[in-house]
C-alpha cells in the first residue's frame, strides 16, 4: 500500500477512537458538573417540583449510561439527536438543524480569514527571511507581535471604534442569518475577519521566517550561494520546499483555532458562530448539542493535523521511504 | 396656567396631531419671545409626543441564549419574558403605568365568594395569528398548561392557590381558588401566562402563534427575533415590525447603539454611561423599579438565628456606599423592606437602617458576642458586581467588629448549590406586581423561595388574612405590619433597589414607563412608536 494512504487510514482509525474517547469524557464531565438542564433554564424558577417535571419531559430522569448509550447509538446511525430546548413540544429542534447554519457561519468566517491571512503571512515571512534584520523585518515583526499580544476583544473594540463608529464604513453588529446574501455576509463578517487575521498572522509569519532562516544556515544553502544562485531564488527554490513541514503544522494549528477558538470574537461582533452555541449549551447542560460541537471540534483538529502531516510527508521524500 | 401656557399647549397638541406646520409653530413661539433653538427643540418634542403608526423598531437586548425556546413555560430571561407581554403573546390582564391591573384579553373580571372565585369575561372577536378565534377553552387550556401536574412552568408557583379554571360558555372563565385573594387578577399578568390556541385541551405554542401585537416572522435562538405587526390585533400598537437582537456583550451592545444599528439597548454599562448620555439624539432610559439586590440570612442557622445578630449586621452595612460604588448612583438604598416605595401598600419602615457600627456593636453585645465571624457566599451570578459588593460589605462590617469572610462561589451553579442552601449569600429579586405576590413567594413560611427560612407566625397569619381582605384600609394596615415585621425581625437584607438603565434613541416616542419590569414593563414593543 502507498505509504501516504497507509498513514491516512491509520490516522483516521485513530481519529475515530479519539472521537469516541472525547465523547465519553465530555459526557462524563457534563454529568459531574453541578446542576442540570432544567435548573439552568428555569434559573430562579426552579423548584424541585418543576425541575422533576422538566426532567421527566426530556428524559433526564433516566440513568446516565442509558442516556449515553442511546445517544451514541443514534450517532452511529448518523442521528445526533435533539436539543433539550423545546423538546417538550411537537416541533423538536434537531441538533444537526441547530448546528448546520452556525457551522456554516464559522467555516465562512474561518475561510474568509484564512484566504487573507495565510498567503499574507507566508509572503511577510518569506520577505522577512529574505531581508533579515532590515528595517522591514523589524517593523513587520514588531507590528505582528503587537497585534498577537493584544487581546482579540480589544483589537475588535478598536476596529469597531475606528471603522464602525467614528467612520461608518462597517457594521458594529455582524448578525447574519440564512437569508443574508453572500456579499452582505462578507461585508458583515469583514471586521471579525480582520480581527482574526491580526491575531493569527504573527504566529504563521514568524514560523515561516524562523524555518527559512534555520535552513539558510545549512550547507546546501551555502553551496547554492557559492555557485551563484541569487538569494531570492535560493530561498524560494531551495529553502522553502524544506520548510513546508513546520509551516504547514503552524498553519493547521491556526486554522483549527479559527474554527474552534473564536468565541470571544463571535460574542463581541454578535456573529452567530458555533463557539457561542457551544458555550450556551455547556452553561445550560444541553448534552446533545455540547457533544456534537465537541465532536466537530475534535474532528477539525484531527483532520487539520492529518493534512499537515500529509503535507510534511509529501514535501519530504525521505519520509515516503521509511527504513 | 397662564394664557400663554394654554395657547402653547394647544399649539403643541396641534403639532403632535400634524395640524400645525413647523413654520407656523415657530412663528408663534418666536412671537411669544422664545429663541429659535428653544422653539425648534420644543417643536421636535411636541411632534414626538403623539403616537403614530409605522417604522421598524430595533432593540439590542443583553439576554438571550441558543437554548431559548418558544415554550412559554421556559421563558425566564430578558429576551424571552416580553414575548408574553407584548410580542406574540397577549395576557388576560396587563399592568399599567400606575401599577394597576387592567383587563386585556379579558374584557372584565369580578370577584365572588370573598375573592375565592373570580369570573372573567373574555373579549369577543379576538383572533390568533392563524385566524382562529380565541375562546374560553383556549384560556382554560393555557392556564392548565402552567398549573397541571406535569407543568415545569415557574408560573405554577405564582398560581399555587388556583384550584381550577373552567369555561362557562364561550366567553366566560371561572377561576376557583383555595383561599380568597383580592389580588388574583395581578397574578394573571405573569409573563408566562399569555394566551395560546388550543386543541383538545392542549395548547400549541410550537409555532409561536398567539394573539399578541406581532406575528412571529423568524426566530433564531440566541440571535434574533423578527416580528411583523398583527393587522388583526385587538389592542393598539404602532410599529410595523420589530427586530430584537440578542447582544450579550455590553460593549458590543453600546457600540451597536452608538453606531445607530439599534434604537434601544437595555442593561447599559453604568460605568461608561456618560458616553451614552453624550451621544446625539439619546434619552437615558432610567427607571427605578421593583427589582432589588439582597443578602438573605438563614434565620434558622447560627449565628443568624438570633435577631440581635441579624439587626447588628443590618446596621453594619453602608448601603449608600453600595449604591454609589456598585450601581454608580443608579439606584436607591434598601431598608430591608422588599417592597419598592412605588408599590401599593409600601411603607418606609422605621428605624431606617443606615450605617452605624456603634449600634451594631451594642446589638452584638446584647446577643452576648464580642465579635462575630461569618461566611458570606458571593457571586456575580447573584447580581452584577456581587463579589465587589460582598467585599465592600466586609469592609463596612469590620468597624463593627464583624468579620465577614467572603466566599467566592462559581457563577455557573450559583442558583442550584448556593442560593437557598448556604446560610448567608446574595440574591436578586425582580418585579412582582403586588405586595401579596412578593411576600407569598419569598417570605411566607412555606414558600419554596423563602430564602431566609424565616418563620414568623404573626407575619404568616397576617399575610393570609390580608390576601382575602377586601376592605382597603384594613388591608393597608395589615400590609404595613407585615413590612414592619420583615424589617425588624426578618433575615432579608435589602441592600439596594437597582434602576433599569438603558439607552433610547429620541427617534422613539413613548409615554410614561412601567416600573415593574425592564423594557417598559415588557410592553415597549406594543406601547412605543417611531416619532
Amino acid at each position: 500500500m502507498h505509504p501516504v494512504l497507509k498513514t491516512v487510514l491509520q490516522r483516521l482509525g485513530l481519529g475515530l477512537l479519539t472521537l469516541f474517547v472525547v465523547s465519553v469524557v465530555i459526557f462524563a464531565s457534563l454529568e459531574l458538573l453541578p446542576g442540570g438542564f432544567a435548573e439552568a433554564i428555569l434559573g430562579q424558577g426552579a423548584t424541585p417540583e418543576t425541575v422533576a417535571a422538566f426532567n421527566r419531559e426530556i428524559g433526564l430522569d433516566r440513568p446516565a449510561f442509558v442516556r449515553y448509550l442511546e445517544w451514541i447509538g443514534g450517532v452511529l446511525m448518523g442521528d445526533f439527536g435533539y436539543s433539550y430546548a423545546g423538546l417538550g413540544g411537537s416541533i423538536k429542534r434537531s441538533v444537526s438543524e441547530l448546528i448546520a447554519p452556525r457551522l456554516y457561519n464559522t467555516f465562512f468566517l474561518a475561510a474568509m480569514t484564512a484566504i487573507v491571512a495565510v498567503p499574507l503571512s507566508l509572503l511577510l515571512g518569506v520577505l522577512a527571511a529574505l531581508y533579515r534584520n532590515s528595517w522591514y523585518d523589524r517593523i513587520v515583526n514588531s507590528v505582528t507581535l503587537t497585534t498577537i499580544a493584544t487581546p482579540e476583544f480589544f483589537i475588535a473594540y478598536l476596529l469597531m471604534f475606528f471603522f464602525a463608529i467614528k467612520n461608518k464604513w462597517f457594521y458594529t453588529l455582524s448578525t447574519v442569518s440564512g437569508s443574508t446574501d453572500l456579499w452582505e455576509h462578507m461585508y458583515r463578517a469583514a471586521l471579525p475577519a480582520i480581527t482574526l487575521t491580526l491575531v493569527i498572522v504573527a504566529h504563521m509569519m514568524r514560523m515561516t521566517r524562523a524555518a527559512l532562516i534555520n535552513l539558510l544556515a545549512s550547507p546546501y544553502m551555502e553551496m547554492a550561494q557559492l555557485k551563484g544562485v541569487p538569494r531570492r531564488e535560493a530561498i524560494i527554490k531551495h529553502a522553502l520546499p524544506n520548510a513546508w513541514a513546520p509551516i504547514a503544522t503552524v498553519i493547521a494549528f491556526n486554522l483549527a483555532y479559527l474554527v474552534v477558538g473564536v468565541v470571544v470574537v463571535e460574542v463581541v461582533y454578535v456573529y452567530p458562530g458555533i463557539g457561542q452555541l457551544m458555550v450556551d449549551a455547556v452553561s445550560s447542560r444541553d448534552m446533545p448539542v455540547v457533544q456534537a460541537c465537541a465532536l466537530i471540534f475534535a474532528a477539525t483538529y484531527i483532520l487539520l493535523n492529518l493534512s499537515a502531516d500529509i503535507v510534511s510527508i509529501i514535501t519530504n521524500p525521505r519520509l515516503l521511504h521509511p527504513k | 396656567m397662564t394664557e400663554f401656557e394654554m395657547k402653547m399647549n394647544a399649539a403643541k397638541k396641534a403639532v403632535g396631531l400634524g395640524k400645525l406646520s413647523r413654520r407656523d409653530f415657530m412663528s408663534f413661539a418666536i412671537a411669544s419671545g422664545m429663541t429659535i433653538p428653544a422653539a425648534s427643540m420644543l417643536f421636535a418634542s411636541a411632534a414626538r409626543a403623539q403616537p403614530k403608526q409605522g417604522g421598524v423598531f430595533k432593540a439590542g437586548i443583553g439576554h438571550g441564549q441558543t437554548t431559548d425556546s418558544l415554550d412559554p413555560a421556559t421563558w425566564s430571561n430578558g429576551f424571552t419574558f416580553s414575548w408574553g407581554k407584548s410580542v406574540m403573546g397577549a395576557p388576560l390582564v396587563q399592568v399599567n403605568q400606575k401599577n394597576e391591573a387592567v383587563p386585556h384579553v379579558a374584557e372584565s373580571f369580578e370577584p365572588a365568594d370573598g375573592a375565592k372565585k373570580w369570573i372573567f369575561k373574555i373579549r369577543k372577536g379576538i383572533t390568533f395569528h392563524d385566524g382562529k378565534t380565541l375562546t374560553a377553552d383556549d384560556v382554560v387550556a393555557t392556564i392548565n398548561y402552567h398549573i397541571g401536574p406535569d407543568s415545569k412552568s415557574p408560573a405554577k408557583g405564582v398560581l399555587s392557590n388556583l384550584v381550577s379554571a373552567k369555561a362557562d360558555g364561550p366567553d366566560t372563565v371561572i377561576f376557583e381558588l383555595s383561599g380568597g385573594n383580592a389580588d388574583f387578577p395581578f397574578l394573571l399578568t405573569d409573563y408566562h401566562l399569555s394566551m395560546y390556541p388550543s386543541e383538545g385541551g392542549k395548547i400549541m405554542w410550537e409555532k409561536g402563534i398567539g394573539a399578541g401585537p406581532y406575528v412571529l416572522k423568524s426566530f433564531e435562538p440566541g440571535v434574533k427575533l423578527v416580528g411583523e405587526r398583527n393587522p388583526n390585533y385587538f389592542g393598539t400598537t404602532y410599529f410595523d415590525g420589530i427586530e430584537v437582537l440578542s447582544i450579550i456583550d455590553v460593549a458590543a451592545r453600546t457600540n451597536a447603539y452608538l453606531s445607530g444599528e439599534v434604537h434601544y439597548i437595555d442593561r447599559a454599562d453604568v460605568k461608561t454611561i456618560d458616553m451614552v448620555k453624550s451621544a446625539p439624539e439619546t434619552e437615558l432610559y432610567n427607571v427605578s423599579g421593583f427589582a432589588h439586590y439582597t443578602a438573605p440570612m438563614h434565620c434558622d442557622t447560627a449565628p443568624f438565628n438570633d435577631v440581635n445578630v441579624r439587626q447588628a449586621i443590618k446596621w453594619a452595612i453602608n448601603r449608600q456606599d453600595l449604591v454609589d460604588k456598585i450601581l454608580y448612583g443608579y439606584g436607591s438604598t434598601g431598608n430591608d423592606n422588599p417592597l419598592s416605595p412605588s408599590m401599593k401598600y409600601a411603607i418606609n419602615a422605621e428605624p431606617v437602617y443606615a450605617y452605624d457600627p456603634e449600634k451594631a456593636k451594642s446589638l452584638l453585645k446584647k446577643a452576648g458576642l464580642e465579635n462575630l465571624k461569618v461566611d458570606l457566599s458571593a457571586s456575580d451570578a447573584a447580581f452584577p458586581g456581587g463579589v465587589d459588593a460582598a467585599l465592600l460589605m466586609a469592609e463596612h462590617a469590620r468597624a463593627a467588629g464583624i468579620e465577614i469572610n467572603v466566599v467566592r462561589e462559581p457563577n455557573d451553579s450559583y442558583w442550584d448549590n448556593v442560593w437557598l442552601k448556604k446560610p448567608w449569600g446574595l440574591c436578586y429579586w425582580g418585579g412582582r406586581p403586588t405586595a401579596d405576590a412578593f411576600m407569598s413567594i419569598s417570605l411566607a413560611a412555606d414558600a419554596a423561595w423563602n430564602d431566609t427560612r424565616w418563620q414568623n407566625a404573626r407575619f404568616n397569619e397576617l399575610l393570609v388574612a390580608a390576601r382575602a381582605e377586601t376592605d382597603e384600609a384594613k388591608r393597608q394596615a395589615m400590609y404595613a405590619e407585615c413590612q414592619q415585621l420583615v424589617h425588624d425581625d426578618g433575615g432579608q437584607i435589602v441592600l439596594m433597589f437597582n434602576n433599569y438603565v438603558g439607552a433610547l434613541s429620541t427617534k422613539i416616542g413613548h409615554t410614561e414607563f412601567n416600573s415593574d419590569f425592564d423594557h417598559d414593563g415588557g410592553f415597549m414593543y406594543e406601547r412605543w412608536w417611531m416619532a
